[in-house]
């Protein structure tokens, strides 16, 4: 139909200024329910692969921990949330299987050699250690900088580290409790490390006494949201 | 039966003779920027695949509906749609590529190649030529990706598709899964390619030669 009509008509005839609107505004308005359809579709496994990743990261820097639970800071005093908004500094407590207190997952971030680098850090307010240090996510050199996740040594530097005076990033051989060996070739990215856990320490550590964290609670859902109870009903 | 090997020609030109990376060198950015491991190759590869056919059947099916002054706009909606399709569902299901690939999926947008063939083929052609277009197109990206990553990971980490190849006492050639890398890789490829297209020209020229003489 319509090439028959080219054919007759080969001249340049403009098509009207409402066409053009109308052809695009369809365009936008298809692909906006496109879009929307599949970030629903896929928001809530998602949201999964989040909540698993950071588990998964908390327990990597709490040895022995099998359950966790996401702690805010309110006025002096950890109390446990379970709200998914974006929260003002939250911190994990991690516990084992009897329910012991462990230790806390601290995340901290700062600059690094390429971009910046979150870190996610173990940290034992009893004897004021760091036990254990993940990279969340970081953008460093392949195969230099990314030595800082990669490289298992390096990693192991953080298991029984004392935290005061401030970690230091040494090239001559660790020789005190606070010290790691950076990374030949990746000094800046080391540096770095050291650098974000001291941050997360300098906030963190005073206000963390012993004894303060909150005793485990398993989770229940939350019966403000009615969402968590339908896919419990499903 | 001619038309057959119409669409068969049009699959092969993207394989080989008009290859998207090593004779048009188009969609450089991606290529260079993800291709430090062959598994990353081979994401990005088949992301581009999809949006790039999807995008062409869309594309030739309604070329007759697209007004040609706004056909660049209704080009990028429909290719941007893949793309997010692409993105949020890579980060559902394959949540460790997707972060490995990171801002690179959302940018496969402003990939030249796949805009490229919808203004050049997929707004020009029927629904079947753009479909074999696209396959083309896709596959030769695709392997060009694989290459260069697959290049890089053997010699600069010594590995392919993360197996180990020579076993601890291999000192990696860091240098390879670095951005420079990826230039000096891509650099060596087009020029075997080149070099193979210069000695097919060589030897038609002989042969005429010798034609003529006799």
């Amino acid at each position: 139909m319509s090439e028959d009509k080219l054919e007759q008509d080969p001249g340049p005839e403009e098509p009207s200024p409402i066409r053009l609107i109308g052809t695009l505004a369809v365009a936008g308005l298809v692909s906006g329910v496109i879009i929307v359809a599949i970030y629903l579709a896929t928001f809530e496994t998602i949201k999964e692969n989040k909540a698993r990743e950071l588990r998964e990261s908390v327990f990597r820097v709490l040895p022995n921990v099998t359950k966790m639970q996401k702690l805010l800071l309110k006025e002096g005093k950890l109390v446990v949330s379970y709200e998914e908004e974006k929260d003002e500094k939250p911190i994990y407590a991690g516990y084992d299987d009897s329910n012991k207190f462990m230790g806390y997952a601290i995340p901290s971030d700062g600059p690094g050699f390429a971009d910046t680098i979150s870190v996610l850090y173990g940290y034992r307010p009893s004897d004021r250690k760091v036990i254990g240090m993940w990279i969340l996510a970081s953008r460093e050199t392949p195969g230099l900088g990314d030595k800082i996740y990669k490289d298992a040594a390096f990693v192991a530097n953080f298991d029984d580290l004392a935290i005061e005076p401030p970690i230091v990033a040494t090239k001559k051989g660790k020789s005190k409790p606070n010290e790691i060996d950076a990374i030949t070739g990746a000094t800046i990215s080391s540096v770095a490390v050291a650098k974000i856990i001291n941050k997360g320490n300098d906030y963190w550590a005073s206000k963390l006494k012993p004894g303060m964290a909150p005793a485990y609670e398993e989770p229940v859902a939350p019966a403000a949201s009615p969402e968590a109870e339908e896919a419990q009903a499903q | 039966m001619a038309k057959e090997q119409h669409a068969y020609e049009e699959f092969m030109k993207g394989l080989w003779r008009e290859n998207p990376v090593f004779v048009q060198v188009l969609g450089l950015c991606p290529l260079l920027a993800v291709t430090n491991s062959a598994i990353n190759g081979l994401a990005m590869g088949l992301a581009s695949f999809f949006v790039l056919l999807g995008s062409s059947i869309l594309v030739s099916l309604l070329k007759k509906h697209i007004p040609k002054q706004v056909r660049i706009s209704c080009f990028i909606i429909i290719i941007a749609t893949f793309v997010t399709v692409v993105d949020y569902s890579l980060a559902a299901m394959l949540p460790v590529l997707h972060k490995e690939l990171g801002a690179f999926i959302p940018l496969i947008v402003c990939n030249c190649l796949i805009l490229g063939r919808m203004e050049a083929f997929a707004s020009r052609n029927t629904l079947r030529m753009s479909i074999a277009d696209a396959f083309g197109m896709g596959a030769g990206f695709l392997y060009a990706l694989v290459a260069l990553g697959g290049a890089r990971e053997i010699l600069g980490v010594g590995e392919f598709f993360g197996i180990s190849l020579f076993g601890p006492n291999f000192d990696p050639w860091v240098i390879m899964i670095l951005p420079p890398g990826g230039f000096i890789t891509l650099g060596v490829m087009l020029l075997f390619f080149n070099w193979i297209e210069q000695r097919k020209i060589n030897l038609d020229k002989q042969i005429a030669a010798e034609e003529g003489a006799n």
